[in-house]
């Protein structure tokens, strides 16, 4: 059994260990350095990255995560969490800066602009639910970076190497085909 | 097909923000202290509720001028305050682009028979609760989020633990109940019934449900998450206090790691003075917030 670690310091943590448990994987919450042992992978949700990023430093797991993605661990950001991968965001620092693209925060508006759409993805299927709250898009992407998704012109969903980023949540709906790629693929 | 405003696009939004602190702001200079500290969004007023008690009078939605200050000072999202029913206030705040609209009871209702129709709405809203009937009629009107009422302003967890604690008991009992006796419940809480089956399918509320009113320590915040709320309002608890930006920091830590009691120990050392409590018995029944709507 794939035992897959999700930040559980704040956010959308109920609903990626539901929807792991559903993928047959064993779901670890990690708070704490401690609970980053012996992972498979690690999902780091949607939430607010300002308040993670807080939270991180607090607890001693900025270090350790950036090291782990630098180790090779698969991780697979949604929103908040591909804003944590980023290696370059537009006008504010980065965060673990481990994934080769630049990423612009809120760039879709505020919460009355917030939408959800359903996406084609080549390589992982047609009609994916997809909900966009105050999401972030991927300004640009390093040469080795894989487009999967662009929406509207902006790229939404990329992957490299071993990281998964995307600017909305697949875990707010019942569809599960973004996180089984992730898990299936890439773990 | 692109579509904004739905329920999942409104209920998401709070979802992202479990787990977190939202903090009550006057100005732009406070927004920054609460971003600073790690709170997941903030909420402009004119006064915090300590204040507006202390002021008397009618309590309205603030000024624009304070909210467009406060959205301009932080990248986090922007609440702010509508009274009770009052259609216009909730407009406004819809058309300058506020992320979320607590209908509040800490404001004077301007409605004292209807609440807002919350599901016409782009915005989402947020809505008080005391027992899991208020909480269904709010989410039935299109409430995206709710909170636990507390008592608003006065720094004293009590009612926060009776309310959460109510609506808690409440939702385990329909979780438990067979369908069958699920009508007769939605009568005796003036619930919607197809809330209430929502409810027992889901094991839960369908919507995220946060606690407030009286929240004044790290460890009452703690307290509020291990009886289950999803995360913490703090209204007046944060810049009534001797040091705010101790406060916040440490309120939102404690928030995230509720269990680590030697955590919450060593981030309570030398806080300086929480705001100054007041007994909920020395209120009058015309001062108690928590009344206000039904």
């Amino acid at each position: 059994m794939k035992r897959i670690g999700v930040l559980a310091l704040q956010g959308a943590v109920r609903e990626h260990v539901q929807m792991l448990e559903t993928l047959g994987c064993e779901a670890v919450e990690v708070k704490q350095k401690q609970d980053l042992v012996k992972l498979d992978a690690l999902v780091l949700p949607g939430g607010e990255s300002t308040t993670m990023r807080k939270l991180l430093d607090c607890s001693d797991l900025l270090e350790p995560i950036k090291e782990l993605a630098q180790q090779g661990l698969p991780m697979f950001g949604t929103c908040a969490g591909l804003i944590l991968l980023a290696n370059t965001l537009v006008n504010d620092e980065p965060h673990l800066a481990v994934m080769d693209v630049t990423v612009a925060r809120n760039s879709y508006g505020r919460q009355v602009d917030s939408f959800e759409v359903k996406l084609d993805i080549p390589k992982i299927g047609a009609e994916i639910p997809a909900v966009f709250i105050r999401a972030p898009h991927i300004e640009t992407v390093g040469k080795n970076v894989e487009i999967l998704a662009e929406y509207e012109g902006r790229i939404i969903l990329v992957q490299d190497d071993h990281l998964l980023g995307c600017s909305f949540h697949p875990e707010l709906t019942s569809d599960i085909r973004i996180l089984e790629y992730f898990v299936v693929s890439m773990v | 097909m692109k579509q904004t405003g739905t329920n999942l696009v409104k209920r998401g939004m709070a979802e992202m923000q479990k787990g977190g602190v939202i903090m009550d702001v006057i100005n732009a200079e406070q927004a920054k202290i609460a971003e600073a500290a790690g709170a997941v969004a903030v909420m402009a007023l004119e006064r915090v509720p300590s204040d507006i008690r202390k002021a008397g009078g009618v309590a309205r939605m603030a000024d624009p001028r304070i909210v467009e200050e406060v959205m301009g000072a932080v990248s986090i999202p922007v609440m702010a305050k509508a009274r009770i029913g009052h259609i216009v206030e909730a407009r406004v705040l819809e058309a300058m682009g506020v992320d979320y609209i607590d209908e509040s009871e800490v404001l004077t209702p301007a409605d004292e028979e209807y609440h807002l129709l919350k599901s016409d709405y782009t915005v989402p809203f947020v809505c008080g609760c005391r027992d899991l009937g208020e909480a269904a009629r709010r989410i039935g009107e299109g409430a995206a989020m709710l909170r636990t009422k507390g008592e608003p302003g006065t720094g004293n967890i009590v009612e926060a633990v009776r309310h959460i604690r109510k609506v808690n008991a409440q939702v385990r009992k329909v979780v438990g109940m067979t369908e069958d006796e699920l009508m007769t419940e939605a009568k005796l809480l003036g619930a919607p019934f197809e809330l209430l089956r929502e409810i027992k399918r889901l094991g839960r509320l369908p919507v995220v449900n946060f606690a407030a009113g009286g929240v004044a320590t790290p460890a009452d915040a703690a307290l509020m998450m291990e009886l289950g709320a999803d995360g913490v309002f703090v209204g007046s608890g944060i810049f009534k206090s001797e040091n705010p930006e101790k406060f916040a920091r440490a309120i939102v830590e404690a928030t995230t790691h509720y269990k680590d009691y030697k955590l919450i120990a060593e981030i309570s050392k030398e806080l300086g003075l929480p705001m100054k409590g007041i007994d909920i018995a020395q209120l009058g029944q015309n001062e108690r917030m928590q009344e206000r709507g039904w």
